[in-house]
């Protein structure tokens, strides 16, 4: 059986719009709250990347910081997004997760412990931010084996020999950071820009999906519709964050802006 | 796990960056993978360049002030009644601390690769302090991360980094402390590092910063060799070495020249910060058994709950509270080449009272931590012992703290 995540792919594709891939912290501001929202989100987003929070993020901008504190003062484990993500994957079994998070809490785990975790809860892929190549070898190769995809990053900064390299041990899909900078960045270069790094990556092996993220708003979206997929995280955690300042609720408001931002991409 | 002889420590991690198979390595997000490439690149060839190695050799000399003094405590020794009482006073350097080597090597590096902006970051305020006084030295702009809480209880510090023009930007995530202001700095860096040079203020954070760090303290026991050699005319058949350990980068560099010999002459004692006597908090992660987790893109032992959080410590000096140490110790003490401890805030309180008592010698509170232990230890050890403690940062900073804890006196006295 192919993987949810390039399933959603495929009917993105046959739509002609790129796939809208959504990312919110588990247990953000709630374990029940994430979980409404993920659910909420799902009528648009096409693959949903749940954030595991911790708290030495080197990657994080402020937006998915305040996120991540928010989820980890409320006590949230990693057990806990197991059960979120078993608990959706009751409600929409099709719709494909992606895990992302940082090293260390996997390696506390166990590598092998995590990914039958993964598997049992329903989990197609993983992100592991501060785990590049080469040394995520043999932690894709495990996941591999589980059919799960690890999806690689790649950066502006990533040289050409290594971005070969990369793409040649991937998995079916890929992460490209549009800019140098932490997640929720304001895009400081332009969208032609992006693509034509996305373009450079793209023509290294066509069949894998890439996707780009960084700085993807409702605003910027618009004008990077060629892409395979399009990530938008921080305007997410930020729309939670307003809502519950202003005492509105979070899931109807983020449910609300994720049909928006898809409407900008049909 | 085996420590090799005649091959620098700094070089005895593997391809990947990992000492002894398992601790250091690179666990950084994709974008620092070139610049970091880059900096190993340049600081590879660099380290075997006589002409840069005589560059830095001048400023160290010049600039920095070389050798800083090695004396006898005498009237402490005379008072403790055991082992022979020595200080190296590396609070002599310029600016009063060993951060003062490892910022003037990265400003160094910066200017060769064209960077005209370096971040770093700060817990005491010292690795800040001598980053802003290094960049203003050689005209690079100067970027410092401190958090919060430690910007409100380093004030001397934070004035000095302002006065040699650095932006000081605070941190308020977290613990609002070092470690916060590690993360803060590396992520400027991920978003920045096209334009700007990082330099990470210990021996901590991905390999190659924990090589150039411990390369650029190593200065401390290459001077201390020397003047061994020239007080006894040999190195000392008992010499024990105690150093304060937050990150590591003082102990490593005052340790370094003295790795191939025998632990039975030449013994290596590193103190960890125990925190307060009733807390439960601490930042002393060798001796209380921490495990090994991923903290800053490095494998260390590390302060962490059971889910792989980091925990917050709690120590009252600034510059050990961090709840992880550098791979180079996690190392050196899985090859038992060293042996760590751990005093509390009141032993090193106690530590400050007694050897501003007995010496013209005011040590910070992170070298009070090694002074308690040595001078526990050194009176039961023999007169032909011959008992180091590295004096690495002078208490002008801590005046706050240490006139809250003790009363004016000892503020006012020293």
């Amino acid at each position: 059986m192919l993987n949810p995540i390039s399933l959603a792919f495929k009917k993105a594709k046959a739509e002609k719009r790129p796939a809208l891939l959504t990312y919110t912290v588990a247990g953000d501001s709630s374990k029940k709250q994430s979980l409404d929202i993920l659910k909420s989100i799902s009528k648009n987003a096409d693959i949903l990347e749940v954030g595991v929070p911790h708290n030495t993020p080197v990657a994080d901008g402020s937006q998915i910081q305040t996120s991540a504190y928010r989820a980890i003062k409320k006590g949230i484990k990693l057990n806990d997004i197991f059960k979120i993500v078993r608990d959706f994957k009751k409600f929409n079994k099709s719709k494909p997760i992606i895990l992302m998070g940082y090293y260390n809490m996997i390696f506390q785990y166990g590598d092998n412990n995590f990914l039958n975790k993964c598997k049992t809860s329903g989990v197609n892929g993983l992100i592991v931010v501060d785990l590049p190549w080469p040394e995520n070898k043999d932690f894709a190769k495990k996941c591999k084996k589980k059919s799960i995809y690890f999806i690689q990053l790649l950066s502006p900064t990533t040289t050409s020999k290594r971005l070969k390299k990369i793409i040649k041990n991937s998995h079916p899909m890929n992460y490209f950071i549009s800019m140098l900078s932490t997640t929720g960045g304001k895009l400081k270069v332009s969208p032609r820009e992006i693509l034509k790094n996305y373009n450079r990556i793209k023509k290294i092996n066509p069949k894998k999906e890439i996707v780009i993220g960084f700085g993807i708003t409702e605003k910027t979206i618009g004008k990077l519709k060629s892409a395979d997929g399009l990530v938008v995280g921080s305007a997410i955690c930020k729309e939670i964050t307003r809502s519950l300042n202003s005492r509105q609720n979070p899931v109807t408001n983020v449910g609300k802006l994720v049909k928006k931002i898809k409407n900008k991409i049909k | 796990m085996k420590l090799k002889k005649k091959v620098p420590v700094i070089d005895q991690g593997n391809s990947l960056g990992f000492w002894g198979g398992k601790f250091g390595g690179n666990f950084v997000p994709e974008t620092l993978k070139k610049p970091i490439e880059d900096l190993e690149v340049l600081f590879n060839k660099l380290k075997k360049d006589k002409k840069f190695i005589n560059e830095r050799d001048k400023y160290f000399k010049n600039w920095v002030g070389s050798p800083t003094r090695f004396i006898k405590l005498e009237n402490l020794t005379n008072h403790i009644g055991g082992a022979q009482i020595w200080s190296k006073v590396v609070s002599d350097a310029n600016g009063g601390a060993h951060k003062i080597y490892n910022a003037t090597v990265h400003c160094l590096l910066a200017k060769r690769s064209g960077k005209k902006i370096i971040c770093g970051d700060t817990g005491a305020g010292y690795a800040g302090k001598m980053l802003s006084m290094a960049a203003k030295k050689f005209g690079l702009k100067c970027k410092i991360f401190m958090g919060a809480k430690d910007i409100a209880r380093q004030q001397p510090n934070v004035k000095a980094m302002k006065k040699n023009g650095a932006e000081v930007i605070p941190v308020y995530s977290g613990s609002q402390t070092l470690v916060d202001a590690v993360s803060e700095c590396m992520r400027f860096w991920v978003a920045n590092c096209d334009t700007t040079a990082m330099c990470v203020g210990s021996t901590v954070g991905p390999a190659v910063f924990v090589r150039i760090c411990g390369w650029s303290t190593s200065q401390i026991s290459r001077e201390l060799k020397a003047q061994l050699i020239d007080e006894f005319g040999a190195i000392p058949k008992k010499l024990k070495l105690y150093n304060c350990v937050g990150g590591g980068s003082s102990s490593f560099g005052f340790w370094n020249e003295f790795m191939d010999y025998d632990k039975r002459q030449v013994e290596f004692i590193g103190v960890e910060a125990g925190g307060p006597k009733k807390s439960k908090k601490h930042a002393a992660p060798l001796t209380y058994g921490s495990k090994i987790g991923i903290l800053h893109g490095a494998a260390q032992y590390v302060n962490q709950n059971s889910d792989g959080q980091i925990e917050e410590t709690e120590s009252i000096s600034a510059g050990l509270d961090y709840p992880g140490i550098s791979p180079l110790h996690c190392f050196l003490k899985d090859t038992k080449r060293a042996r760590y401890t751990a005093a509390s805030d009141e032993e090193a309180l106690s530590a400050y009272k007694l050897v501003t008592k007995f010496e013209d010698l005011r040590p910070s509170l992170e070298p009070s931590h090694a002074f308690f232990v040595a001078l526990k230890e050194a009176k039961k050890l023999s007169k032909n012992t011959v008992v180091v403690i590295n004096s690495c940062g002078d208490a002008y900073k801590d005046r706050g703290i240490l006139e809250e804890r003790l009363g004016k006196k000892y503020v006012k006295s020293n």
